[in-house]
């Protein structure tokens, strides 16, 4: 009989993960989380989550890297912060998930299905080309990349609510300079290589 | 008075043109016009630090850049806008070598950033700048009889800022007490909406904004009074599939601070974007004792 490995165990892990996100999340104080759990009980959206916050900082500390980055949770943080005012020990929770979801873009290791990172790319791509956001294009931008079309049928009331009190624009809005702006964005692009 | 340059951000141009309409004529009347900063390109919000931190700093950077050229500090009336230029703010001022080279590549791109700029909510401006003494002075129309529950949201009060509590917010009750409306005691106050969240899973916004809109419905608010869009979106959004879902609540209005406080200031109705609202607005009216269809 073949014996199968049933446990993620220390030969699996990656203990650099560490030190990446410490890193790019300017955060130090990840070392000194003691597991108290304050954070997962101030999150509006624990209950969704695959891992709790706590879980997540436990296992970036013990390498779990491939396990995270795969994870829901960074995508499911509503970014509101709360975690990390109320953290005993100073650790920037909010904005390492924000490090998590580069990470996975990075890695190509989030999971496909949720509409978050659609999102979060199409606004990136937008606003890189016009220096403004216009929420219409965004959204269905977002639903082609996910080729949901039913999506976009579930907004109808919202769309028609929109329509008569004069607050959907399907103008595309654009800055004047975006000459100036590719120009930024093309330099910092560049120094971070 | 100082002046600031006034940063719509791209929701108070489109799907919260009713911010805006009530902001300006609000800062009209209080002496202290807005003047709409030149060529602002949007913050990038949560996406842009999703996939870029690099440049979502820069083109925060930008911005800070534009205003600083004015000499004139920014007032962002949007709370993702709000957290974002000032995280990214005090990020550019950090010192990090990260970020000296973007303050490096914005110089060459010839949007040069000092570190002179702050970035501040029109809240914080009316609480500690203008001075809610002489917003009272100005209100011609108190609105008592009205009950609201002041819903602060998340961002404005969370790590950046420290100009009111991070648990229990007190600014935006002050303010309505200032205008003659009656804050309920309400503890969802600083619960999250769901941001961007809330419209892509749908479960999502409507189990959060249950929460809220049931809280307000309990401690007898007649409407909740936001200081952001995206919380005025999803709860008005939504709030049509929290009452299919949950027998417990009705439909509630929600208003932006700056269309009550225009009411108080004796501005027309019709002058502050009321009809921008989904639901009906009749039994505030009736409450305000101030008829209209609208």
């Amino acid at each position: 009989m073949e014996i199968q490995e049933k446990l993620t165990f220390e030969r699996d892990l990656d203990h650099s993960f560490l030190d990446e996100v410490k890193e790019s999340s300017f955060s130090e104080e990840i070392s000194r989380c003691i597991q108290c759990g304050t954070c997962s009980s101030s999150c509006p959206m624990v209950e969704y989550m695959d891992y709790s916050p706590r879980k997540i900082i436990a296992m970036i500390k013990h390498g779990f890297k491939d396990e995270v980055l795969k994870s829901f949770t960074p995508w499911l943080c509503a970014s509101c912060y709360n975690c990390q005012v109320r953290c005993p020990s100073n650790i920037k929770i909010t904005d390492i998930m924000y490090t998590l979801k580069r990470k996975a873009i990075e890695a190509k290791a989030y999971p496909s299905r949720l509409p978050i990172p659609a999102l979060s790319k199409e606004m990136h791509k937008y606003i890189a080309k016009h220096g403004r956001n216009s929420e219409i294009w965004v959204v269905m931008g977002m639903y082609l990349r996910l080729k949901d079309f039913i999506g976009p049928l579930k907004m109808t009331s919202t769309g028609l609510n929109l329509m008569k009190t004069g607050r959907l624009s399907l103008k595309k809005e654009k800055i004047k300079n975006t000459k100036q702006l590719h120009a930024l964005l093309k330099a910092v692009s560049e120094d971070a290589k | 008075m100082k002046e600031y340059a006034y940063y719509p951000g791209c929701s108070l141009k489109a799907g919260s043109k009713h911010y805006e309409e009530s902001l300006l004529p609000v800062f009209k009347e209080l002496g202290s016009p807005l003047m709409e900063m030149d060529d602002w390109n949007c913050c990038g919000a949560t996406a842009y630090f999703s996939v870029d931190d690099t440049m979502a700093a820069a083109i925060c950077g930008r911005n800070l850049s534009i205003a600083e050229k004015s000499q004139r500090d920014i007032l962002a009336p949007c709370l993702g806008c709000y957290l974002t230029m000032k995280k990214s703010n005090h990020f550019l001022k950090s010192g990090e070598e990260k970020a000296a080279k973007i303050l490096g590549s914005l110089k060459d791109a010839g949007c040069e950033y000092k570190g002179t700029i702050e970035v501040k909510h029109p809240l914080e401006f009316l609480t500690n700048e203008y001075g809610l003494d002489k917003v009272k002075e100005k209100v011609r129309r108190p609105l008592s009889n009205l009950k609201v529950a002041c819903y602060y949201g998340c961002q404005l009060v969370r790590p950046y800022t420290d100009f009111d509590n991070p648990d229990n917010p007190v600014t935006l009750d002050n303010l309505m007490k200032t205008i003659g409306a009656e804050p309920v005691p309400y503890s969802a106050k600083t619960r999250c909406c769901g941001g961007s969240l809330a419209g892509t899973l749908e479960d999502v916004g409507v189990g959060l904004n249950y929460i809220l809109i049931k809280e307000a419905k309990k401690k007898g608010a007649d409407v909740i009074v936001t200081i952001c869009p995206l919380c005025q979106f999803n709860l008005e959004m939504i709030q049509d599939k929290v009452v299919q879902k949950h027998k417990d609540v009705d439909k509630m209005p929600i208003l932006y601070f700056s269309q009550l406080m225009g009411l108080a200031l004796g501005i027309s109705k019709d002058d502050l974007g009321f009809s921008r609202s989904f639901h009906s607005l009749n039994k505030m009216w009736g409450k305000l004792e101030m008829g209209g269809t609208t």
